[in-house]
């Protein structure tokens, strides 16, 4: 039985998106006070769509976040048109979906690279990093600027996509240059293999700790594959899926007293969204270069140590580049066409749902006979995670309590960054409800 | 010479124009070698009360951030406002179009409205609480122009950003004019320097850069007239970025 007396309070966990506290207090052993809190400042966005036209939800909602900014925009993008009745061609939705996973590089990379790797090796940034291991550190920024040439060549530009319109794309890439985009993507797989091996390396500074947890992902039963942008909800928890509309059968948002932000809960106390998650529900899916490295690590389906999420993101990224040569090959051989969007939407409401790179993402709207919006219901990854995140902290502390106080903040700290947060986006979302 | 020391600070935001300057990729190291990163939150675990230059992201949607900034402000030799939350408001301000916030809250929280976590004050643009050196603007910020305002101050030159509207920049990529596709474009009115990014991938520019200073009200009414449009569609389009805005050719 421990007695040690602790009292940590970061105000403000640093290289996380979002402004996120810890506190911790404890006294002669006895755990007074631990909590993962949220001050971050609301913005509103459900309040402010209203009135807006079915056109211009997507230019709204993609600044909830800089980050996964073409997540929000494919989920929005989708939900208009399924509560519009606008149908889009098979080739749009490839080459939507090709867009996605550029940004699961692109947010996964910046997560490992910049954000985790650090704690793995004992700096307080990237910056000293940049001295001491010069090599990783450019092939990391080389895979980051690939990922965001990527973003921009399908999305117009790196952060906040403006090829999306609902009905279909704007504007398309030639063949040319998919061509090119996948030769590119062939040629990055040895350095995304030479960063799998880097982090490997320091991967015994991965905090030992295992909680059983429900993981919550997208799955996709009809054409399986592993799910990013289509199918159904699916839980470790429960055999089969919840379709995306029902959704809030799902989510359970709750407001706990401790927190500004809601909280989620299914069959358990809280659940877990992100690469983990997806992993958990679709590894069998991967392609066989990302089950090798997942191999590397030990990662297994099952695996419940929150810290081996960034591991997860690795498989994930070598999944994407993977899984994108072959869909580049599938377009090339359809052959691209030009597709006027000509679309007249109808009155509706409806729900989608994407995985953004830190988890399953819902956005739901309802359109007058116009095209205005009348209301929207959006349900952020971290919103989902903030619940676990306090969960994984109750049972940790007291595991590490004779620890050093700096390396009980250390563990604290690399747990909720081990989560992604995108904080400013589950904050903007919170407690947002609209009472009709 | 010593580095100048830069911080960079952030309130109501997306933190995408945080992402550009991550973004640079290896410029990000040039930009290290003569400058001094001192904080940065989102990045960096260090933290420093000195700095030179303050580059700060986000609009201010309360009192305490109001505080916030204004020390900030006393400490920089330099304020940059980063973004066009920082610089105009941008999308937050769509907030400001609703007459009662009670009511906006009342039907955005419902019955947790009076929970004092939940306050909300009118957005405000940085410019409207502290004084502005330079504003980098956009949504996000494009990484060439940021690179160009930092690198001019610190070579001691004074930063210009264009005078002239998006359709300057369009015009000259020979993009079609999306009015002909039936898109209510603002480039006639919003600032350039974004390379008409939006309307070079067939999507209508949104106003995110703010207006020109002199916007051409005539042009753009003439647009409109010719493209047998009223005014109503344009003014729903200006709102996006544009809420409360001065100039505005509402009048």
């Amino acid at each position: 039985m421990s007695n040690r007396t602790v009292n940590i309070n970061v105000h403000h966990v640093t290289r996380i998106e979002g402004h996120g506290n810890i506190v911790l207090n404890a006294t002669n052993g006895k755990i007074e006070k631990l909590q993962w809190q949220v001050p971050e400042a609301p913005r509103f966005f459900e309040a402010m769509v209203r009135g807006r036209s079915y056109e211009d939800i997507q230019i709204i909602v993609s600044r909830i976040c800089g980050i996964c900014s073409i997540s929000h925009s494919l989920a929005a993008t989708k939900a208009v048109e399924n509560a519009t009745g606008i149908q889009v061609s098979e080739q749009t939705d490839k080459i939507r979906l090709l867009m996605h996973y550029s940004e699961q590089l692109q947010s996964h990379v910046l997560h490992v690279g910049y954000l985790v790797a650090p704690d793995l090796f004992g700096m307080p940034s990237v910056v000293p990093l940049v001295a001491a291991a010069p090599g990783p550190v450019k092939t990391i920024i080389g895979l980051h600027r690939l990922a965001n040439e990527w973003s921009a060549l399908l999305a117009g530009r790196i952060t906040h996509p403006v090829t999306l319109r609902p009905g279909g794309m704007t504007k398309i890439p030639t063949e040319t240059q998919l061509r090119e985009l996948q030769d590119r993507l062939r040629q990055c797989l040895p350095d995304l293999k030479a960063v799998a091996d880097v982090v490997l390396s320091a991967a015994g500074n991965l905090p030992k700790f295992e909680r059983p947890t429900e993981y919550v992902a997208l799955k996709d039963t009809r054409t399986p594959h592993y799910a990013f942008y289509h199918g159904e909800i699916a839980s470790t928890d429960c055999a089969g899926t919840v379709a995306v509309n029902d959704w809030k059968t799902v989510a359970n948002e709750f407001v706990s007293d401790q927190s500004t932000s809601k909280w989620a809960k299914w069959h358990r106390a809280s659940y877990a969204v992100g690469a983990l998650a997806r992993f958990n529900i679709n590894a069998e899916l991967l392609s066989p270069t990302a089950k090798a490295v997942a191999k590397m690590f030990g990662l297994q389906k099952g695996c419940c140590n929150p810290y081996f999420n960034s591991v997860a993101q690795i498989v994930e990224a070598v999944h994407v580049v993977d899984t994108s040569i072959e869909l580049i090959e599938e377009l090339l051989t359809r052959g691209l066409k030009q597709e006027a969007i000509a679309v007249s939407p109808k009155a509706g409401k409806a729900s989608a749902a994407v995985e953004a790179p830190r988890g399953i993402l819902f956005h739901e709207y309802e359109f007058d006979r116009k095209g205005n919006c009348m209301s929207a219901d959006l349900c952020i990854p971290t919103t989902q995670n903030h619940a676990n995140i306090q969960k994984d902290m109750e049972k940790l502390v007291p595991e590490i309590l004779d620890e050093p106080q700096d390396k009980i903040r250390l563990k604290l700290e690399m747990l909720v960054r081990a989560y992604d947060p995108c904080v400013s986006c589950s904050t903007h979302m919170l407690d947002v409800k609209f009472v009709r | 010479m010593a580095k100048p020391k830069i911080a960079i600070f952030d309130f109501a935001c997306c933190e995408g124009c945080q992402l550009q300057i991550v973004n640079l990729e290896e410029e990000i190291l040039s930009l290290l070698g003569v400058a001094d990163v001192v904080e940065w939150r989102e990045a960096m675990s260090e933290k420093s009360d000195e700095y030179d230059i303050a580059l700060i992201e986000g609009s201010i949607t309360r009192m305490e951030d109001e505080e916030k900034l204004k020390v900030i402000r006393g400490k920089a030799k330099v304020l940059i406002a980063l973004g066009a939350c920082a610089v105009t408001g941008g999308v937050n301000k769509l907030k400001n179009n609703f007459d009662d916030f009670e009511e906006v809250k009342k039907c955005v929280y419902g019955k947790a409205a009076g929970k004092p976590h939940l306050r909300t004050a009118v957005t405000k643009a940085v410019g409207e609480v502290v004084q502005v050196d330079y504003a980098v603007p956009g949504c996000p910020i494009d990484r060439n122009e940021f690179t160009y305002i930092v690198r001019s101050l610190l070579m001691g030159k004074k930063p210009e950003i264009p005078e002239y509207p998006v359709c300057v920049e369009c015009k000259a990529k020979g993009n079609p004019c999306l009015w002909q596709y039936d898109q209510v474009c603002l480039g006639p009115i919003i600032r350039a320097g974004c390379g008409a990014c939006c309307p070079s991938s067939g999507f209508r520019c949104f106003g995110c850069r703010g207006y020109i200073d002199n916007p051409n009200v005539e042009a753009a009414r003439d647009v409109i007239n010719r493209f047998g449009l009223n005014l109503d569609d344009l003014k729903t389009k200006m709102v996006l970025f544009g809420s409360k805005q001065e100039p505005t050719i509402y009048e």
